[in-house]
């Protein structure tokens, strides 16, 4: 992926920054300033608490190029509890089991590097089993 | 001849009190047990082993996502726009990139940007007081009126070295503000730096070079009784003055054999003594001893805090806590919530995680 696009993505990837529609309140991940419910203009910023649960997932062996130091890796669908759906790669499971309905909260991670040890690190958001009581 | 320090005008304080708002550790969840390396490079010889057992990032983690969550913890207690911090400056000398600032992407994942100095600041182990002791002196002068200082590390060792038994991942986050609004005042601090050649790594070394003895008397325990012995005469007080001690530890001995020397004991220093269970977290050491402290403390305990960077020099902070404290300290996930939290691995695990395995 090319530099400019990370560069402009990374708001919602650092942060889960998405929107919220000023028309109908719902909250929108990721950002595309027109709300999908209502089709209202939508371009005020929202900052997502980052609690969810896990709304489905999969265990990830055949990973694509640039992910191999992490594999092998589980991919969930994380239900914000905002509402909004966000795919998402697990991290920091040790021994716990995933199971849907798992509540997680977001962690800015490392995703992946580009060009091996050469180019930038992308950073951005994954979940892990909550912490927080 | 010895200076004065009673009347020499030596302490540094800012022209307006400043003191620590919100406080935020982080330590990632892996730990890779002495006994461990001890197995691999010692033929299973487990005496005599510096700690119990160190913290390991995961293959994910960095100084900068490690960083991003410790000023997240932080931000939970500060409870303030983050807009209103005007400097992030991360103290490390494991910033994961060599050109291209830590500190620009943890300001932008927090909300702190743009309107912030940004800047990575390196001083072996003492990086991260030396980012506190400038954002002390930018806020007391009134430019900002609140700064992150930040101390954090994933320290390596070289395989079968001493260091690989304690190198660790951690550290902790401190956004700095007027005293009157403070969980924690900062009374003073003092510094004691001079040209020591005790360790240090060269450009495209992976790994750090010591040297050997020459590490512990005229480095470590020097630095650190200077500043801390100055430290207390210029403030007038005595060891029974502090609640709590704590100190760079790059082991278990080094920090409780210092307490010792400047006159601390155990029931002073036990709170913030983490190397055992967590390793060396280098520029994180001293400072997520005392987030640890500050979850526990009590309102009016006084803290005695003594950094060391090989280099070498040490900061010795004079901390007194607020009433603030009981209202803030709930908010954020504790020190000794990431310690127990924890999965142990084993040599060839770490191995991996470390990055250390060539996949082509
Ligand atoms: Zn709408």
């Amino acid at each position: 992926m090319e530099v400019p696009r990370h560069w402009r993505l990374k708001k919602q990837r650092y942060a889960l920054v998405g929107e919220v529609c000023p028309h109908c309140s719902s909250k929108i991940f990721p950002p595309r300033d027109v709300c999908p419910y209502c089709g209202g203009e939508a371009k005020t910023q929202f900052s997502f608490s980052g609690r969810g649960q896990v709304y489905s997932f999969t265990q990830m062996t055949n990973v694509p190029t640039g992910y191999e130091q992490s594999a092998p890796y589980t991919m969930a669908l994380v239900q914000l509890e905002e509402g909004p759906v966000v795919t998402a790669q697990l991290t920091d499971l040790g021994e716990q089991h995933v199971e849907i309905g798992m509540p997680v909260e977001m962690v800015t991670r490392k995703i992946r590097t580009d060009m091996d040890d050469r180019g930038i690190i992308i950073y951005g958001y994954k979940f892990r089993p909550v912490m927080q009581a | 001849m010895m200076n004065d320090y009673a009347t020499d005008p030596i302490l540094l304080k800012p022209r307006n009190p400043v003191g620590i708002l919100g406080y935020g550790a982080y330590v990632p969840r892996y730990r890779l047990p002495a006994t461990e390396v001890a197995r691999l490079w010692k033929g299973g010889d487990g005496e005599g082993l510096p700690i119990k057992e160190k913290a390991v990032p995961g293959f994910d983690e960095d100084t900068i996502t490690m960083s991003i969550e410790a000023s997240r913890n932080a931000l939970k207690r500060a409870a303030i726009d983050p807009k209103d911090i005007r400097a992030v400056w991360i103290g490390s000398e494991s910033h994961p990139y060599a050109v291209k600032p830590s500190s620009t992407i943890v300001g932008e994942a927090i909300g702190c940007s743009p309107h912030i100095q940004a800047g990575d600041w390196e001083f072996a182990c003492k990086a991260g007081t030396e980012a506190m002791v400038a954002a002390i002196g930018f806020v007391g002068s009134g430019m900002a009126k609140y700064a992150l200082a930040i101390g954090m590390d994933t320290a390596q060792g070289r395989p079968g070295d001493a260091l690989e038994y304690t190198a660790a991942a951690g550290g902790a986050a401190f956004i700095l503000s007027p005293a009157e609004e403070a969980v924690a005042t900062i009374n003073a601090t003092f510094s004691y730096v001079t040209d020591t050649p005790d360790f240090w790594r060269r450009p495209q070394q992976n790994y750090p070079e010591h040297g050997q003895r020459f590490t512990g008397d005229p480095a470590y325990f020097k630095h650190i009784t200077e500043a801390g012995k100055h430290m207390m005469q210029a403030m007038n007080t005595t060891a029974a003055d502090y609640k709590y001690a704590v100190f760079h530890q790059p082991n278990t001995k080094f920090p409780q054999r210092v307490a010792g020397l400047l006159g601390f004991s155990k029931e002073q220093y036990k709170t913030g003594l983490l190397s055992p269970v967590i390793g060396n977290t280098y520029a994180g050491a001293a400072i997520i001893g005392l987030t640890a402290i500050l979850d526990e403390a009590e309102p009016g305990d006084r803290i005695l805090l003594v950094s060391f960077g090989s280099g070498a020099g040490s900061d010795a902070m004079d901390i007194t806590v607020t009433d603030r404290i009981l209202e803030r300290r709930d908010k954020a996930l504790k020190t000794q919530d990431y310690i127990a939290r924890r999965t142990e691995i084993d040599y060839a695990t770490y191995t991996r995680m470390r990055g250390t395995l060539t996949m082509r």
